[in-house]
């Protein structure tokens, strides 16, 4: 069971999984963000269920953190042990030839990512940490759609958000298809499952691009 | 046509290569890329030059043995074919050429163009193949009913040539779709199913151990393999290990 841990399989598997993981998080997000352009009230409630709920502030945060840390992590540790198989580069090498530039670059899309979560975490984490746990301040289930739409009155901001979620759909295009292939699902199901992938790399970004438009827009 | 080349030279194993640029004149479009390589090498001994080292062995794309990363893509711009396939029409006259040997850890240089793939034997030697009791009973192979689609499926892919494209393509230098192809030739027969545990792990251990890189599904390799291995085996193999690595 050693390799299970080290190998390059278990390693590719594990990237895959958490990945996945990771997807199933941002659907979540992304449909709690949506109600925001309908109702500010449906927004309010959700977002106040969600961060009075136990379960989810003290068991699934934890679990979505130590997936995002995870992920990151795994993927450097792969990228540098990728450069290190080829120690010569090529004096000329035609990537385009065969592979998209989605797939070549997921390092980049990833780091993009990374520090998007910086100014995310920044932007609504560390105020909500602060806000419930450092200034002990009362419950207000009102709060959380006027928050939201404070943070995109800043036109850097919101073009800021617009990049990354760019470069998130870049990032999913080859990353959720690519997980499939990862864990061993490739047969008569494959097509379709690599279109419904390719579709929600762009419809959730494009959805949180919306999400962020309209509250610059709408303010 | 006239052209010019770009071409690796590395003394040994040790020394530091470097591109160097040589002119070849009277190239035919109907040669081969091996044949222009010969007719500059004639043409750099009666020069007095060293010769350009380059690996051949059959020139009938079967063998594997030709290894040439041309213009940034291995085997040239041709699809599903070797580089001794590739022929000469595929340029044009003036057209600057860049050659070098296919590039990885696992793959060391022996010299100019010529690198030393024996990684791929020892992932071989490290499971693939099923041990048959050559005693006198043995049973002949066409007397073991298996599924066309099964059957068709490990031919396609135990016609990997072990070439090494798919290696040289892959931007992480990784060696998953000759292993596993090597691992499905035998995971779709009856007569794979064994060894097909220790199989699986001895050779994915091997080709960690060798230094390739990990795959990331870019499918470079599918598309420059010479022989059209699917991704499918790699599929295939990641099942494979995980089913494996849970019988311990």
């Amino acid at each position: 069971m050693g390799g299970l841990i080290t190998s390059s399989i278990a390693r590719k598997v594990a990237m895959a999984l958490s990945g996945l993981f990771l997807v199933f998080f941002l659907l979540q997000h992304f449909t709690i963000n949506f109600t925001s352009l309908f109702s500010a009230e449906v927004f309010n409630e959700i977002s106040h269920f969600m961060g009075r709920n136990p379960v989810v502030q003290f068991v699934l945060q934890p679990v979505l953190i130590f997936g995002v840390v995870f992920h990151f992590i795994m993927g450097f540790i792969l990228e540098l042990k990728n450069r290190s198989a080829r120690s010569v580069k090529y004096a000329k090498y035609d990537g385009g030839a065969n592979a998209s530039w989605m797939s070549r670059n997921m390092i980049l899309s990833g780091l993009v990512i990374l520090a998007f979560l910086g100014l995310h975490f920044y932007d609504f984490w560390v105020p909500e940490i602060a806000y419930k746990y450092i200034n002990h301040l009362p419950e207000d289930a009102t709060r959380y759609y006027g928050e939201l739409a404070h943070k995109f009155e800043s036109p850097v901001r919101t073009l800021l958000y617009v990049i990354s979620f760019v470069f998130l759909g870049l990032h999913l295009w080859h990353g959720f298809a690519s997980s499939f292939q990862s864990v061993g699902f490739n047969n008569k199901f494959s097509v379709a499952a690599t279109k419904f992938a390719k579709a929600f790399s762009i419809v959730i970004p494009l959805g949180f691009i919306i999400v962020a438009v309209f509250h610059f827009f709408n303010h | 046509m006239n052209l010019t080349l770009k071409i690796w030279r590395q003394q040994d194993a040790t020394a530091t290569g470097k591109i160097v640029d040589y002119r070849v004149t009277g190239i035919e479009g109907d040669m081969s890329f091996l044949e222009m390589l010969d007719v500059l090498n004639e043409q750099l001994i009666h020069k007095g030059e060293e010769p350009v080292v380059f690996d051949h062995d059959c020139r009938e794309g079967i063998c594997g043995m030709c290894s040439l990363q041309i213009n940034g893509e291995p085997h040239g711009p041709d699809r599903g074919v070797t580089t001794c396939q590739l022929h000469m029409r595929k340029f044009k006259d003036g057209d600057t050429i860049y050659i070098e040997p296919f590039r990885a850890k696992a793959f060391p240089v022996v010299k100019d163009l010529m690198v030393d793939r024996s990684a791929f034997d020892r992932i071989q030697h490290a499971g693939g193949y099923v041990s048959v009791n050559t005693s006198g009973n043995t049973i002949d192979a066409n007397a073991i009913p298996i599924n066309k689609d099964d059957a068709d499926d490990a031919f396609a892919a135990a016609t990997c040539i072990g070439c090494g494209a798919c290696v040289a393509a892959c931007k992480n230098a990784s060696a998953m779709l000759f292993t596993s192809a090597k691992v499905s030739q035998y995971a779709l027969l009856p007569q794979g199913q064994v060894e097909a545990t220790d199989r699986v792990l001895a050779m994915v251990n091997q080709m960690d151990e060798e230094g390739f890189g990990n795959c990331t599904n870019t499918g470079a390799c599918e598309i420059e393999c010479p022989k059209g291995i699917s991704l499918e085996n790699i599929a295939r193999m990641n099942r494979e290990y995980l089913k494996a690595s849970a019988k311990g």
